[in-house]
């Protein structure tokens, strides 16, 4: 067995195991490897490529792949002539809804994903810590004082929301020694999202029907209002959001473990945790201002990607921010054409999927 | 030079303090037992020596320098400790477990290599879990999870393990596989071992050494037949034991009147 000597001619240490024995020859663990993370990602992409121009030629004006073909040529080329109906509705309309899906989706697993490691518990997601009482209390302040006239008022005022409640959570879980203690950061954002879905409530009886209703559309999450600068700083967080997180994969597998083991495995656990917290809570915290609260892609996604690919979050973290984005795409396109010509919020759709979902994945968990 | 060596060590969570001004020094390649009776800080010890806590008086030692001067992975790469439980919540595989004990030897970005996998199978081996290192490590037993978590120390290469009540869910054989593993290491390859138990026999037949901590305070140190007597185990855990000498090895073996 001169494999099992250590490479530093270290004396041999007997072994009790002797050969591994493949016992079940069924099980789906695959080591993680940087090539399989490649490859998986790469699947993942096409897959979400497959879909975005899939969505691209449905609709309520059914576009065919030919014209979906000669409005990208007439893009590439800058062609002179003016461009058609059927370009205007793909490029202006469409496209743009598509890929701010893609980017909130994604935003949303990956918050998913991580908040879970790092509360360790499954049933958390990325509104957990309040982003979504808080963001939601500043949208409806913007549309009641009509905010909605200026470039990225009601986002703005959503974001100033999430990032207030965020801030108010950490104050009010603040341990003794410093730490953030998971059970007290999950509790006080109960607290406080309970506190402003009072808040909530209130506004919403006293508002106007118009009022009411934009109001109703972002709480259900909306995808239709994004414009090109919306996409570009809502991308640009994600990506920069994500690589920071990325950074953090491997210590977050040990975080999950517990801070203890993690701490004696050598991650600095309180640096490594509000780096985590604050990241995931600024991109969640952008997603929600602009698309509104789209519930259960957080929390679904992330657990369909772990019984697919394994917990670890080399894996985990880019196959969830990939998957997601594709499933957003394609609960929105349902969105806008299961009762065309009118339009539901996504969220009704993504709700409808995640909740029998969930008693699902609830009672397997139960037998086990 | 002793490779442990805490000076007059205290600390307290609260009022009351856990540890009250210990001092001892402990060899290396040695194999130490840490016995007492329920808070009397065994657990907080060993947290002191890998860094966890650290003393709010005294000085904790290792190989010559204060534990809040080494950094987190230097440390990680010197002592390694077996958790009595660790969360389960996630469905990560056993051999992935232990593939985390390679953490403090990696720069961060860089994925396990060969020889990472090597010393993963090795110490699998060593604990008899390369049978199911495919299975989901919260689908085993405690005793099979317990083997995973000693497979995941021992990965981490350290000079020092730190065991708390690591032996409590294995069966018999396992038991002797892993007492017999630990005289090997710490033997052939020069690793200390500082296990706590409740198991006072364990101790007497395996240990080198034996700390008895009473109350926070150190109430012994020595070998098993200097620290193991009827008078000390009356005084502090209040109960009547003999003590004779094992016949097979000519160790103090208690029995407990009862």
């Amino acid at each position: 067995m001169p494999d099992l000597y250590y490479e530093n001619n270290l004396p041999f240490v007997r072994s009790f195991g002797g050969r591994e024995i493949f016992l079940e020859e069924r099980s789906i663990y695959r080591r993680v490897t940087r090539s399989r993370v490649l490859k998986i990602s790469a699947l993942l992409m096409v897959v979400f490529a497959a879909v975005c121009i899939a969505s691209l030629c449905i609709g309520v004006v059914s576009i065919p792949a030919t014209d979906l073909l000669s409005a990208l040529a007439g893009v590439m080329g800058g062609s002179a002539s003016p461009p058609s109906e059927g370009q205007v509705i793909l490029l202006d309309v469409r496209l743009p809804r598509i890929l701010f899906g893609g980017i909130v989706g994604a935003s949303l697993s990956a918050g998913g994903v991580v908040f879970q490691a790092l509360l360790r518990n499954p049933l958390a997601d990325p509104y957990v810590l309040g982003i979504s009482g808080g963001s939601a209390l500043g949208a409806i302040i913007g549309i009641v004082l009509g905010a909605g006239s200026f470039v990225l008022g009601v986002p703005f005022l959503a974001f100033c929301g999430a990032l207030t409640t965020v801030f108010l959570v950490f104050v009010a879980a603040g341990g003794s020694r410093g730490f953030l203690m998971d059970h007290s950061l999950i509790l006080a954002g109960v607290v406080v999202n309970a506190f402003f879905s009072a808040a909530i409530l209130f506004a919403l009886s006293v508002v106007n029907s118009v009022e009411l209703h934009s109001i109703t559309f972002w709480l259900m999450g909306d995808l239709s209002g994004a414009d090109g600068r919306e996409i570009v700083t809502a991308a640009l967080c994600l990506l920069a959001g994500f690589a920071i997180l990325y950074a953090q994969a491997r210590k977050l597998n040990l975080m999950v473990q517990g801070e203890e083991t993690a701490l004696q495995m050598g991650v600095d656990v309180r640096i490594t945790k509000y780096i985590l917290l604050f990241v995931t809570s600024l991109v969640t915290a952008v997603a929600v201002s602009l698309a509104g609260i789209i519930g259960f892609v957080g929390i679904m996604v992330p657990h369909m990607m772990r019984l697919v690919f394994g917990s670890d979050h080399r894996l985990l973290l880019p196959a969830a921010a990939l998957f997601g984005a594709s499933f957003l795409v394609v609960a929105d396109t349902l969105a806008r054409t299961i009762i065309a010509p009118a339009e539901l919020p996504v969220g009704v759709i993504t709700a409808l999927c995640g909740a029998p979902y969930f008693i699902i994945l609830m009672r397997r968990r139960g037998r086990g | 030079m002793p490779v442990i060596e805490a000076k007059n060590l205290s600390f307290r969570y609260t009022e009351q303090p856990v540890l009250d001004g210990v001092s001892f020094g402990l060899e290396a390649a040695q194999i130490i037992a840490v016995i007492g009776p329920n808070g009397s800080g065994k657990t907080t010890l060993l947290k002191m020596l890998n860094g966890t806590l650290f003393p709010d008086q005294g000085q904790m030692l290792l190989e010559g320098r204060e534990t809040r001067r080494w950094n987190r992975g230097e440390l990680a790469r010197t002592v390694a400790m077996v958790p009595q439980e660790t969360q389960a919540i996630f469905p990560f595989f056993a051999e992935e477990i232990v593939l985390m004990g390679r953490f403090p030897h990696l720069r961060s970005f860089v994925f396990e290599g060969k020889k990472d996998y090597r010393i993963v199978r090795e110490v699998m081996g060593q604990t008899d879990c390369l049978a199911y290192a495919h299975r989901r490590f919260n689908e085993l037993s405690a005793g099979e999870r317990q083997r995973v978590l000693i497979a995941r120390a021992l990965a981490q290469e350290p000079k020092v393990l730190l065991l708390d009540e690591s032996t409590v869910f294995l069966d018999l054989k396992h038991q002797a596989q892993f007492l017999v593993l630990l005289r090997d290491l710490s033997r052939l390859r020069h690793l200390t071992v500082v296990f706590v138990t409740h198991d006072v026999n364990m101790a007497a037949q395996n240990a080198d050494a034996i700390l008895l901590l009473y109350n926070g305070k150190k109430y012994a140190i020595g070998t098993p037949s200097d620290v193991l007597t009827a008078r000390s185990i009356k005084e502090v855990y209040d109960v009547d034991v003999g003590i004779d000498l094992n016949p097979h090895n000519g160790l103090p073996r208690v029995t407990l009147f009862t």
